[in-house]
């Protein structure tokens, strides 16, 4: 197990270390300069030159690149150019919204697909099942803005049940979760339906699996069989896809972000892009990288706890 | 060894018992007894209804399956019970065994674990009384807890270990009746010898009546009081084992006992120059490394061996799994490279510059065990044995082609018309033959045959190997005939080379080693394979 660990470990420093160069590399070839962009069209070259020099963009490459490096790993992301405030404050204040947002919806995912898929697989090719593939067919298919549409169609505007849109922030932690749920079902939905069909397909072959026949054979009801052998085996690949998608829900829920009128990070994202805010950019992408290679770090850390074949070998 | 049969009530009757499935028979109107501290055998090929009957009794049959007649344990039937009363009954008065012992056990729980679940579900025990009788059933079943803690996850043991781990799953509660389905066909001779053993002593010592299902009349010989013999799902022959083998009336058992010791006729072998030269070969597997920073460690799959194969020579490699005899085949193959060593094919290196050699490719085919695996489903048979053609620099075209097809194929006893089908169209044995045809199609100097008749039924196996035998005199064929299976072995091969931890320990012409291994690992092999006795000797069983 320890040396799983430290070799996990090594994996997700290294990953990281890979990650900030690239992010770094892409980012500074990407066209526009930042100083000419804030300043407009008709600024004097000396003006932007000035610009730049305050911005630290007249030192050479690596030197950036170093600074950058070396201030995330004291806590420092840069100051937004656009802004002028530090990238920190405003990364911490968006993720404020899409962390919770992320977990609501990847819960909400879960709660509704493992129970979806063990029904379906249990029932396999019975009604209950034609009737959870249906539903998953339409999750998939249903883009989720649209989804989100009709939420606040139904929701928001007739029912008046959550407000349409727009963000309260967390002095009423009720009303800020009141104000995340509508997104966060909009989130979870298209995930269910795919979490949903790993599930049943998963558990589908583990109950062909010679072990639950021996189950049976000890006595165990097809549930006990179901409940006690087959749902550990069954969760290792849906373990994987839970752990993709949080990493998509942190970043990806740009449309609906855009939908709610939600401040997360995607959006911060998108309006640095076009600012020209390289330090934005950087640090915000970086976040999520490190987000995402830590999931996955957990998630094989889970694949330890659920499989105990792979704590001594790997 | 033999007990009096009590001939009271038996413990289980099976009465006319008939199966069906959308109208096609699957049993019919079988009828076995079983008393107490009784072993029956049911005997028969693959797809004669063995297991079927195991699974009624169990109640374990799919859904689909008609069921009709009577299965009665002590005087209660079985069939009119409800679900929830056969859970009660698997698992405490009836246990079951399954062949494969690598499969039967849940991967991501402890062994102790699911022996004490067999006596939660049924007890109410707690869960400390339950893993205390959990040990005692593992220690019962030969695995010690010193050796053997309950906490062991299943991948930590080998194949019989784990098999050790399913009885005792299956006997935990005493149950009075033990099913074993093919309880040994996965294991080893020496490992097969041990579990048949811990079986006939609980049997005895516990008096539990015990249903031996197996294809393999040696296996049962000298252990059951009583063989049914099974085919399409019929019972044809049924008697107390003595009597069976001094008095066999029905021809299909006949057949299948004269198949189980079938010695295929072949040719007298030529001398003739090496054609396969391995010398002083090793071969390292790299091993997961203890700590991050540390060496690789690595495992000496095989060690220093050294052989030479003469033309149209047969030679047998046995030993038991694990020994390296894959990694040296993979070796002898060109799949591989070995660390130290070199192997030659007529005199070329059979692994040059990280590939193998086009050259010996050519000359050496390979025929694998699982004739179902080895076939892409979706290619007819024209494309999947001309296969090898790609290893040809001017391979046959057109009516060229199609009359190698055409002489490969009745070359194996199929017809040309074979061509145009699909794998899924054949039988275990005529895959067998199409896999055959694949190596033979461009006239290899050297067919490997890697556990090739393992899989398929007795019957089955000696067509085959009259098959292999037809070729060698027709082709001038050498063969290299990997096996498990001493029998086979000894009936194919005209000498042959045990392997033991990655080592040759014992070479010669076969039947000197039959008659008298020198080592003491060969020795043991030879006495733990099961034998027939001889037809009509009352000292039989």
């Amino acid at each position: 197990m320890f040396a799983y660990l430290t070799k996990r470990l090594i994996a997700l420093c290294l990953s990281l270390a890979i990650a900030s160069l690239v992010i770094f590399l892409v980012v500074e070839v990407a066209p526009g300069d930042p100083a000419s962009y804030m300043l407009g069209i008709n600024a004097q070259p000396d003006t932007i030159a000035a610009l730049r020099s305050e911005l630290g963009l007249d030192v050479p490459k690596h030197q950036r690149y170093l600074n950058w490096v070396g201030g995330m790993l004291v806590g420092d992301f840069g100051t937004s150019y656009t802004y002028r405030s530090p990238v920190s404050d405003m990364v911490a204040d968006r993720l404020w919204i899409s962390l919770p947002l992320a977990i609501m919806a990847l819960c909400l995912s879960t709660i509704i697909a493992i129970p979806a898929g063990v029904l379906a697989a249990s029932r396999r090719g019975k009604m209950a099942d034609a009737g959870v593939m249906t539903a998953t067919q339409l999750g998939v298919a249903i883009p989720n803005f649209w989804f989100a549409m009709l939420l606040v169609a139904l929701f928001a505007i007739k029912l008046r049940w959550f407000p349409s849109g727009g963000f309260p922030g967390w002095d009423n932690p009720v009303k800020a979760l009141i104000a995340l749920t509508l997104p966060a079902v909009a989130l979870a939905l298209p995930q269910a339906a795919i979490l949903t069909r790993v599930m049943r397909s998963s558990l589908i072959d583990i109950l062909g699996e010679d072990f639950m026949r021996t189950a049976r054979a000890k006595g165990l009801t097809r549930r006990q069989a179901l409940w006690r052998h087959g749902l550990r085996n069954a969760l290792i690949p849906v373990l994987t896809i839970i752990g993709l998608q949080f990493s998509f829900l942190l970043a990806g829920a740009i449309i609906i972000e855009q939908v709610f009128y939600l401040p997360g990070l995607g959006r911060l994202v998108f309006q640095s892009i076009s600012q020209r805010d390289l330090i934005v950019v950087e640090s915000v992408v970086m976040l999520l990288v490190f987000a995402v290679i830590t999931v996955n770090f957990i998630v094989d850390l889970t694949y330890a706890l659920a499989d105990p074949r792979l704590r001594r070998s790997a | 060894m033999k007990r009096t049969t009590t001939e009271t009530q038996p413990l289980l009757e099976i009465d006319t018992l008939s199966a069906s499935i959308h109208s096609k028979t699957l049993l019919d109107q079988i009828s076995i007894q079983i008393s107490a501290g009784e072993i029956v055998a049911l005997t028969g090929e693959s797809g004669s209804g063995k297991s079927m009957t195991a699974l009624a009794v169990m109640g374990l049959l799919p859904n689909q399956v008609d069921v009709d007649g009577g299965i009665r344990m002590d005087g209660q039937d079985l069939l009119t019970l409800s679900e929830t009363e056969m859970c009660d009954i698997r698992g405490r008065d009836i246990g079951m065994v399954f062949q494969e012992p690598m499969t039967a056990l849940n991967p991501v729980r402890t062994i102790g674990d699911q022996v004490a679940e067999t006596i939660r579900v049924h007890t109410k025990a707690s869960r400390s009384d339950a893993l205390a009788r959990a040990a005692e059933v593992l220690t019962r079943v030969g695995l010690p807890q010193d050796r053997f803690p309950l906490g062991r996850y299943p991948h930590e043991l080998s194949g019989g270990q784990r098999q050790r781990v399913v009885i005792a799953m299956a006997i935990a509660l005493r149950p009075r009746l033990l099913i074993a389905d093919e309880p040994t066909t996965a294991l080893d001779v020496t490992t097969q010898a041990q579990i048949l053993d811990l079986l006939r002593d609980l049997s005895q010592t516990e008096g539990m009546a015990v249903m031996m299902i197996t294809h393999d009349l040696a296996v049962v010989s000298d252990m059951a009081d009583k063989i049914a013999v099974m085919k399409s799902g019929e019972i044809v022959e049924q008697a107390p084992t003595r009597q069976l083998f001094a008095n066999m009336t029905h021809p299909y058992t006949r057949d299948l006992f004269e198949a189980s010791r079938h010695q295929a006729n072949m040719p007298d072998p030529i001398k003739a120059p090496a054609l396969l030269q391995v010398q002083s070969v090793s071969c390292d597997y790299p091993l997961p490394r203890p700590h991050p920073f540390a060496k690789r460690p690595a495992f000496r799959a095989v060690r220093d061996v050294s052989f030479e194969l003469q033309e149209g020579e047969r030679v047998g490699l046995v030993g038991e799994s694990g020994c390296g005899k894959s990694t040296l085949t993979r070796a002898i193959l060109g799949l591989s490279e070995t660390t130290t060593g070199t192997i030659l094919f007529d005199g070329t290196p059979v692994f040059s510059h990280g590939h193998p050699n086009p050259d010996v490719q050519r000359q050496v085919q390979v025929v694998f065990q699982d004739p179902y695996g080895s076939f892409n489903p979706r290619h007819r048979v024209r494309r999947l044995i001309t296969e090898p053609f790609h290893l040809l620099p001017n391979p046959p075209t057109g009516a060229a082609r199609d009359s190698a097809i055409a002489k490969a194929l009745s070359d194996v006893g199929l017809s040309p018309e074979d061509a145009d089908k699909f794998p899924h169209a054949f039988s275990g044995g005529q895959r067998q033959r199409l896999a055959i045809a694949r190596a033979l199609i461009i006239r290899p100097k050297l067919i490997v045959f890697d556990e090739a008749v393992s899989a398929l039924d007795v019957r089955v196996r000696a067509q085959i190997l009259d098959l292999m035998a037809g070729l060698c005199r027709q082709y001038g064929l050498a063969y290299l005939f990997i096996s498990h299976d001493l029998s086979v072995v000894r009936s194919i091969t005209d000498r042959v080379l045990v392997m033991q931890r990655g080592e040759i320990v014992e070479q010669g012409a076969t039947e000197q080693i039959f008659q008298s291994p020198t080592h003491t690992y060969t020795q043991s092999l030879i006495a733990a394979a099961p034998q027939l006795p001889e037809l009509g000797d009352p000292n039989a069983a």
